[in-house]
């Protein structure tokens, strides 16, 4: 092993470097993080050899949150300080979030937006700042294993997930100080563990039941190409389910009311699980409920009774599946492999209810629990720059429609639910008074015709359309949907072509002021210096941005520029060279504003060569 | 900083522009772009040349959606010729057309309630389908002079493909729920 790396002045060593990325499965039950080391990938177990992470997080007054194993140990005696299961709450509102935990013992407060917050001994928590307790945890994991700072991590969500909800996941990365190079669909990330594995081509189904979601995604595997055919799900179903659905049974056969005895709920629950582990192993499980006065109910479950309790629960993942097969254009016979993913696809009704839906039996050979985490791992791997470019390429969709609100609460599509990302359409609006300076767009996600049936994402504000006669002002509102299946909203006044601002609330999610503000706060409990993160931030964004600048000049600088145009590049290059390594971290950010301008006409050079190179292959046709 | 967004779907593909094309060929130009464009390719690319990527991905994404289905290829082609086709202001539509949807719709209503519920829905969904097939070699035909008349026959294909469409779905999801 080197110990010295020499390089040439102001040459950049960070191309060659392996760059230390991860995948993460953030899970409503377990989280967990994997890496490709040596050219495999694998999860990575804390130090005493556990490698799924508790997703909980127990709040104590006066010290450090715990997270995991300690956290879940003291859920059924501390139970209003012990969060678990957060992420059904993620980029949900306080309606809703009341609603799913009927059973539940948090105690929610109001948050400045829609958000909710969960009061606790040391404070109010967002569901997005719990999040980010157990990201910062597997970030520390990691960082302890591999031996080093990450660059950056996947982070895998439901492909069900809305807006909202991916919105949540990636602040809380964010809040974790993690890098997020990209948010993965689940089935997705399973697909690439098998696909990669196998070597295989043809029509995949991954049926992924995990703790609090559900998806399905059909996805068609072409030399390295991963498309995603369409995708459907239930975010709001799971094995989380099943065990309040065992624990109401078991604590009405004691006769216990759920409401009045949070600490007696929350040890149901756990034996429920329990109950539900060993029934999928064995015909019978014992039961028991301690009442609140002490005395103990007794009694035994077969595995048909439980059967009978969950059916209607496993019931509820029949529909999205023919729903997704017609979504994708083509019948069950189509398929050549089932993959089953999550943990609550260890039970055996599950499996046979998958397996009647496809009419094959499913593949099971790699852990469901842990490949999620894998096929995430092998992403970050691919997106940190660390394989070769042509190995592999994931197309995702967008799992919901994205629609805006028009007169009389209906909603009008303007991008379809399994549509590829990214996408971008657009839609012209006209001004319906005279001098009208600003309009109002409400955003929404969901199938139905009216928005009250669907999810409210966001309300933006058009300001700065300058003043006209009523509907000669028409504001064309480009809507995009990135690589992770987020949206952002640019306008522009289509007459005077002056671009409108876009002033967005999110109806569930976290302001900038917010995340900035609790960004801070992390800070400040970490005792690290602000000032010191920025520096440090924008210096690797700097390096980042140099090392692309100077491997796009070998390679193309030559034929693509003229020794003028180059040279300005170079100059901007040298420049932005210099001030990386002062401390000015806003001279530093105008210095990569510069190299940006500097290279964007090189930039669309190289683009319009990428066309030809990529359809070299195919016969080419004389335009008609 | 235009690049190839200013070129129309078919240009983007490398194909003439025309109704007929191979949809297997297609969707393999498809994946070829896809592999040179997809913005995972330019996570450590500058950020001009990422913008650039995030734009011709959603463009070739666009662009592979529209020309895979005969309906929006048409409709694109239509377009292209400056021909609007007016699906949601425009609501004049042919008698007869009009009479064989409301006759289609009965059928439906009845399928609904049917003891055969599946045969019949069954039998819909043939006959539908073969009216949009019908429509579908016309509309090649319409297209292919130019000329206003085939315009004109064109735009009206597209809007009864249109109906055709919507009451093929809804006979799927009549299927799906049993």
């Amino acid at each position: 092993m080197a110990l010295l790396q020499i390089s040439e002045p102001g040459q950049s060593t960070a191309p060659h470097h392996h760059r230390l990325a991860v995948g993460i499965d953030l899970g409503t039950t377990n989280s967990l993080v994997a890496c490709v080391r040596s050219g495999i990938a694998d999860t990575l177990p804390d130090g005493e050899g556990r490698h799924l992470l508790p997703s909980v997080v127990r709040y104590l007054k006066g010290s450090a949150p715990v997270v995991g194993d300690a956290a879940l140990a003291a859920a059924a005696e501390d139970p209003l300080n012990t969060i678990a299961s957060v992420k059904r709450m993620m980029g949900r509102g306080i309606e809703d979030v009341k609603r799913l935990g009927g059973a539940l013992p948090y105690e929610f407060a109001p948050g400045e937006s829609g958000m909710p917050r969960i009061r606790t001994a040391a404070g109010l928590w967002s569901p997005v700042e719990v999040s980010a307790e157990i990201l910062r945890s597997l970030k520390r994991r990691a960082e302890a294993t591999l031996g080093g700072d990450l660059t950056g991590a996947v982070i895998t969500v439901p492909a069900y997930f809305d807006d909202a909800q991916r919105q949540a996941t990636k602040d809380a990365g964010r809040l974790a100080g993690l890098t997020v190079l990209r948010l993965l669909n689940e089935p997705t990330a399973a697909a690439v563990a098998y696909g990669l594995d196998k070597k295989a081509e043809g029509v995949f189904a991954i049926y992924d039941l995990g703790g609090g979601t559900f998806d399905i995604s059909i996805l068609r595997l072409n030399r390295g190409v991963f498309e995603v055919l369409a995708t459907a799900g239930d975010s709001a179903l799971g094995g989380d389910d099943m065990d309040h659905a065992l624990a109401d049974w078991m604590l009405r056969q004691a006769g216990v009311e759920v409401s009045a005895d949070p600490h007696g709920a929350r040890r149901a629950l756990r034996d429920a699980r329990a109950a539900k582990h060993a029934l999928s192993q064995g015909e019978e499980a014992a039961v028991r409920v301690t009442r609140p006065d002490g005395s103990v109910w007794q009694g035994r479950l077969t595995r048909d009774e439980f059967q009978a309790l969950v059916d209607p629960i496993i019931e509820r993942t029949v529909a999205p599946c023919r729903r997704v097969l017609r979504d994708a254009g083509i019948t069950a016979s189509d398929i050549s492999e089932v993959v089953l993913v999550g943990g609550s696809t260890r039970m055996p009704r599950v499996r046979e209810r998958a397996t009647a839906v496809f009419g094959r039996t499913p593949l099971t050979d790699i852990d469901p629990d842990r490949v999620v985490a894998i096929g995430a791992a092998i992403q970050a791997d691919v997106l940190a720059g660390n394989k070769p470019r042509d190995e592999m390429l994931l197309l995702d969709v967008i799992p919901l429609s994205l629609g805006i609100e028009i007169m009389g609460g209906m909603v009008e599509k303007i991008i379809a639910r399994n549509s590829t990302i990214p996408i971008a359409k657009a839609q012209d609006f006209t001004t319906f008074k005279d001098g009208q300076t600003a309009m109002a767009i409400h955003v929404v996600q969901g199938e139905r015709e009216l928005v009250s049936d669907c999810r409210s994402l966001a309300r933006f504000d058009l300001r700065g359309i300058p003043p006209m006669v009523a509907g000669a002002g028409r504001i064309r509102v480009t809507f995009q949907i990135d690589a992770d299946g987020l949206l952002s909203v640019s306008a522009q006044e289509q007459t005077s072509g002056v671009a409108s601002s876009v002033v967005v609330k999110p109806s569930y999610g976290l302001s900038d002021a917010e995340i900035e503000r609790m960004l801070r706060d992390s800070i400040a409990h970490a005792h690290e210096d602000n000032d010191a993160r920025n520096l440090r931030e924008q210096q690797v964004e700097a390096d980042r941005v140099l090392a692309a600048v100077e491997s796009a000049l070998v390679a193309d600088g030559t034929a693509l520029l003229s020794p003028a145009e180059r040279q300005e590049i170079e100059q901007a290059l040298s420049r932005l060279r210099s001030l990386r390594d002062g401390t000015d971290v806003a001279r530093i950010r105008d210095g990569i504003g510069a190299l940006d301008r500097a290279t964007r006409e090189f930039a669309a050079r190289r683009m319009n060569e990428g066309i030809n190179k990529a359809l070299a292959g195919h016969r080419l046709d004389e335009f008609g | 900083m235009q690049a190839s967004v200013e070129k129309n779907f078919f240009e983007l593909f490398g194909l003439p522009v025309g109704f007929n094309l191979d949809t297997a060929d297609l969707a393999a130009r498809y994946r070829d772009l896809q592999r040179q464009f997809h913005p995972d390719r330019y996570a450590n690319a500058t950020d001009p040349e990422r913008r650039l990527s995030l734009q011709i991905t959603a463009q070739i994404n666009q662009g592979f959606q529209t020309l895979k289905e005969p309906l929006s290829r048409g409709r694109y082609l239509l377009a292209l010729q400056g021909v609007n086709t007016d699906e949601e202001t425009d609501t004049r539509m042919d008698p007869d057309f009009l009479v064989e949807q409301m006759e289609l719709r009965e059928s439906l209503d009845e399928a609904r309630c049917s003891a055969q519920r599946g045969e019949q829905l069954a039998r819909l969904a043939r006959e539908t389908d073969a009216l949009l097939r019908t429509r579908t070699e016309a509309l090649g035909s319409s297209l292919a002079g130019g000329d206003p008349e085939g315009l004109r026959r064109a735009r009206e294909l597209v809007r009864e493909m249109q109906f055709l469409k919507k009451l093929a779905r809804e006979i799927e999801e009549l299927g799906e729920v049993d």
